[in-house]
């Protein structure tokens, strides 16, 4: 594991734990959450579970008001499906749920971001001779542009936190500043990059990426040199708080009962 | 009217070489039965179009079904990479496969499209991202009224769809629910259609608005209880996520991979010699 993962042990959680409680204390009770399956879906799932009971999910697959008791492994899990107020049909999903402006967070993995915040999950590599295929776009184009906002959770690595993406998936800040407006994107795009060692947030007017958020136990050069461009550090950066034991409690059992259901834990997350 | 008949001979007749062929499902209902009938029958130069393909896309690809591939997400759901579909695009084996790349709003949108007798889909998306810079077929027009740019994509025009369900009447009507994906467009995108159900029975009691597609808008429905197997279908199955970790390590290998389609598919008759001989291996794993 990581450098992080040992110096924060030494607390009673995980790197991945603190990741995800950050990432779950964003999503307000009541919002409306357009999900990806993994880390945001594990968050999303914590956030129902402890301070936002009234929370959203909504799956590309097609439920509406999920309320999985264990973590789906994939996006189209039976559990999904079961509790959900309503299942409509994939095409519904992507056109009146989201185009029709119905979704106020987006939350997104990514195997890379830019400092831009924009997501690649195509190609490492040329497109037409890659050095590894990825899985592809999936819903996040439409979802990182049509959300009110995005939340992109990842685990920080040099690998992960690239100067230039080989290939732009979906839109972040695109080249900065207001290039994002200018080409007509309607969402505000990504407010808050979570990730295993802080907390990333737009700059107001570049829009690039500054470290705003860390997590206890963890350097501000820890975070510099996971991070393959020059990480502009805030003047105001933040410790994050440490997450209360009820808190760990419910994603610790979270994990448990999905490990029991499937005999795995739900995706990386 | 769909005609009921064994899989094995809806695929002889139905699926073509050459032929573009949507085998539908958002991780429940997955055709399973039916990729391992084209695979068996040694269908080639086929067109695959699947919002995600999954194992049994790799699987077909990796038999050398295919020659194109039409998608938005291709992987293994909460394991990892298709090894076979990277093995094509990476390194052009069995052979080059080519490659069509969309999101899934634009795939769900063109089935729409299709189902509609619409030449083409037409949507907010794409914006920002690279993928119309190596996908000819993403474009964007101006709106006649508001001169607003969107995005315009070819329909889905299938020549045959496949998809599974939970059940079908002595018509041949059929019912599915649980997660639907695109299925139902994507069926009547097709100018051809074959249906897999898991039971035939005298009446569906399906509600008024249940997911329903008649009969006289298929072209055969094939009893295969378990087909979408390791896919699930809601209200007779659970998804077998071991076997999709299990096949991670089949797929890495080309030999091993080899191997274990001639076992499993090539030399068992149908889905259910298959599953015969798949729990023979998983006892020999243990």
């Amino acid at each position: 594991m990581s450098a992080a993962e040992t110096t924060t042990s030494t607390l009673d959680f995980t790197a991945t734990e603190i990741m995800t409680v950050a990432a779950s204390r964003l999503l307000k009770d009541g919002t409306v959450c357009f999900v990806g399956i993994g880390l945001p879906s594990t968050a999303a799932n914590l956030a129902r579970l402890t301070h936002a009971p009234e929370v959203v999910l909504i799956y590309e697959s097609g439920p509406i008001g999920a309320k999985p008791t264990v973590l789906p492994l994939s996006i189209g899990d039976g559990d999904l499906a079961l509790t959900a107020d309503t299942v409509v049909g994939t095409p519904e999903i992507f056109r009146y749920w989201l185009q029709g402006g119905r979704i106020d967070v987006g939350f997104l993995g990514a195997a890379q971001v830019d400092h831009f915040a924009n997501i690649n999950t195509t190609v490492i590599g040329p497109y037409d001779a890659p050095k590894v295929r990825l899985p592809g776009a999936g819903g996040a184009p439409e979802i990182a542009s049509q959300a009110k906002e995005v939340f992109i959770v990842l685990k920080h690595s040099p690998k992960a936190f690239v100067a230039k993406l080989p290939f732009v998936t979906s839109a972040g800040y695109l080249d900065g500043g207001d290039a994002r407006a200018r080409a007509g994107i309607p969402g505000a795009g990504p407010t808050a990059v979570i990730t295993d060692l802080g907390i990333l947030t737009p700059d107001p007017v570049t829009k690039e990426l500054t470290l705003t958020g860390i997590h206890p136990g963890v350097t501000v050069e820890q975070v510099k040199a996971a991070t393959g461009w020059d990480l502009r550090i805030s003047p105001d950066l933040k410790t994050t708080e440490i997450p209360d034991a009820e808190t760990l409690t419910a994603l610790r059992d979270l994990h448990a009962r999905t490990a029991a259901a499937h005999g795995q834990t739900g995706g990386e997350g | 009217m769909a005609k009921i008949t064994p899989l094995r001979e809806a695929v002889a007749s139905l699926v073509q070489d050459g032929d573009t062929v949507a085998l539908e499902g958002f991780t429940h209902l997955i055709p399973h039965a039916a990729g391992h009938e084209i695979i068996r029958q040694g269908r080639r130069g086929l067109t695959l179009v699947r919002m995600t393909p999954d194992l049994i896309y790799d699987q077909m690809i990796g038999m050398g079904c295919a020659a194109k591939l039409i998608f938005s997400w291709g992987g293994n759901p909460g394991v990892g990479s298709l090894h076979r579909f990277r093995d094509a695009v990476e390194q052009g084996w069995p052979h080059r496969l080519e490659i069509e790349e969309h999101s899934h709003a634009g795939m769900a949108n063109a089935y729409v499209a299709g189902a509609s007798n619409l030449p083409f889909a037409l949507l907010r998306g794409y914006t920002g991202s690279d993928l119309p810079k190596v996908n000819p077929n993403i474009r964007f027009v101006e709106c006649p009224f508001t001169a607003e740019k969107l995005a315009a994509i070819p329909a889905v025009r299938p020549d045959v769809t496949v998809i599974h369900a939970q059940k079908a009447d002595r018509r041949g009507n059929v019912l599915l629910w649980g997660i639907l994906g695109v299925q139902k467009e994507a069926v009547l995108a097709a100018k051809r259609s074959i249906v897999t159900v898991e039971e035939i029975v005298d009446d569906l009691e399906a509600p008024p608005n249940a997911c329903v597609l008649p009969s006289w808008a298929l072209s055969a429905v094939c009893p295969v209880p378990g087909g979408a197997y390791p896919s699930y279908a809601q209200g007779y199955s659970e998804r077998d996520n071991r076997f999709y970790k299990a096949w991670d390590p089949i797929a890495r290998s080309r030999d091993d991979f080899r191997a274990w389609m001639q076992r499993h598919v090539l030399d068992t008759d149908d889905f259910a010699g298959f599953r015969r001989v798949l729990a023979e291996s998983m006892k020999e794993a243990v």
